[in-house]
């Protein structure tokens, strides 16, 4: 039972407080503006040939702060981030490892 | 067992990790659902390009009306994590409005993708009619499948705190809703761009 309520002492230390709810907005606004700078980026010719990487950088950052703001990842405790991103690395591993067997590379296709 | 609220954090309970094993399933249940999406855009990037016959990506998709509905489901992640920030405030009353507010846009979301699929398959795409349409429709599908039990979901919560069910003391129902329902929606942002936005 102590090593319960040590345990639950610590995993609640490295918890942290929610944001504000204004936080939250201020997230969504710069969702809201990547989203339009993804959409616009689409539509440039001259762009065409770093396409592909902006794009995915672009698509990684929205993925990035809807986990760690809205899902609370930045605050909760690191357990959940590794539950996640876990099977998340596993399987952009076997994406690469396909796209590599089966001949194709992302980047400039 | 449980303790008070701490710092927006659903009641504490007392386990061998300190954390809430129901918390702790929901995020294990969202990583294999990691792997099940993966799996299904791995699918969808290995047959790239590889149809023989169209309709084509290219004679299909309307990249301002996807935008607008990816717009939208990246706004719905807006109020449901309103709807919980209200429920830890203790505020029910702001929980029950954002919570339809999140319900309303997955519909307006689902809708859109109800009519982009009438029109795909008014062009000749199928299911059976090419790579592009197989990998298209089982993937965008079970995305939607997703976002329509997200829906249900909302309004069941919905429902359950005109009864009275959903507190302050519990909002850790509404988290987990919220949860997997920002889950939905970064699904969709790997999507629009994987599908939609990378150039054929």
């Amino acid at each position: 039972m102590q090593t319960d309520v040590a345990g639950t002492a610590k995993a609640r230390a490295k918890e942290r407080a929610h944001p504000h709810p204004m936080e939250y907005v201020k997230v969504a606004i710069v969702l809201a503006i990547i989203t339009g700078a993804e959409v616009a980026v689409y539509y440039q010719e001259a762009l065409r040939s770093v396409l592909v990487p902006i794009l995915l950088v672009l698509s990684a950052s929205k993925f990035s702060l809807v986990a760690m703001f809205y899902m609370h990842l930045k605050f909760d405790s690191r357990l959940f981030s590794a539950l996640f991103t876990g099977p998340l690395a596993l399987i952009i591993a076997v994406l690469v490892a396909l796209l590599a067997l089966f001949h194709r590379v992302l980047l400039g296709v | 067992m449980a303790e008070a609220s701490l710092g927006g954090h659903a009641a504490a309970v007392e386990t061998t990790t300190g954390l809430d094993h129901r918390k702790m399933v929901m995020w294990a249940f969202l990583g294999s659902e990691c792997l099940f999406f993966g799996s299904l855009i791995s699918t969808y990037l290995v047959y790239r390009n590889r149809s023989l016959t169209g309709p084509f990506p290219q004679d299909t998709f309307d990249i301002p009306y996807t935008s607008v509905s990816s717009f939208v489901l990246l706004m719905s992640s807006l109020t449901m994590v309103l709807a919980l920030a209200a429920i830890q405030r203790g505020n029910v009353r702001g929980m029950r409005t954002w919570l339809v507010a999140t319900g309303l846009l997955g519909s307006v979301f689902l809708g859109g993708q109800v009519y982009e699929f009438t029109t795909f398959i008014a062009h000749g795409l199928s299911l059976s009619r090419n790579l592009f349409g197989t990998t298209f429709f089982v993937l965008t599908g079970f995305h939607g499948a997703h976002v329509t039990v997200g829906v249900v979901i909302l309004f069941s919560l919905f429902l359950n705190s005109l009864r009275g069910k959903l507190t302050r003391e519990n909002s850790l129902v509404v988290e987990l809703a919220g949860l997997y329902w920002h889950f939905v929606d970064v699904v969709w942002v790997v999507i629009f761009t994987v599908v939609y936005l990378l150039p054929y």
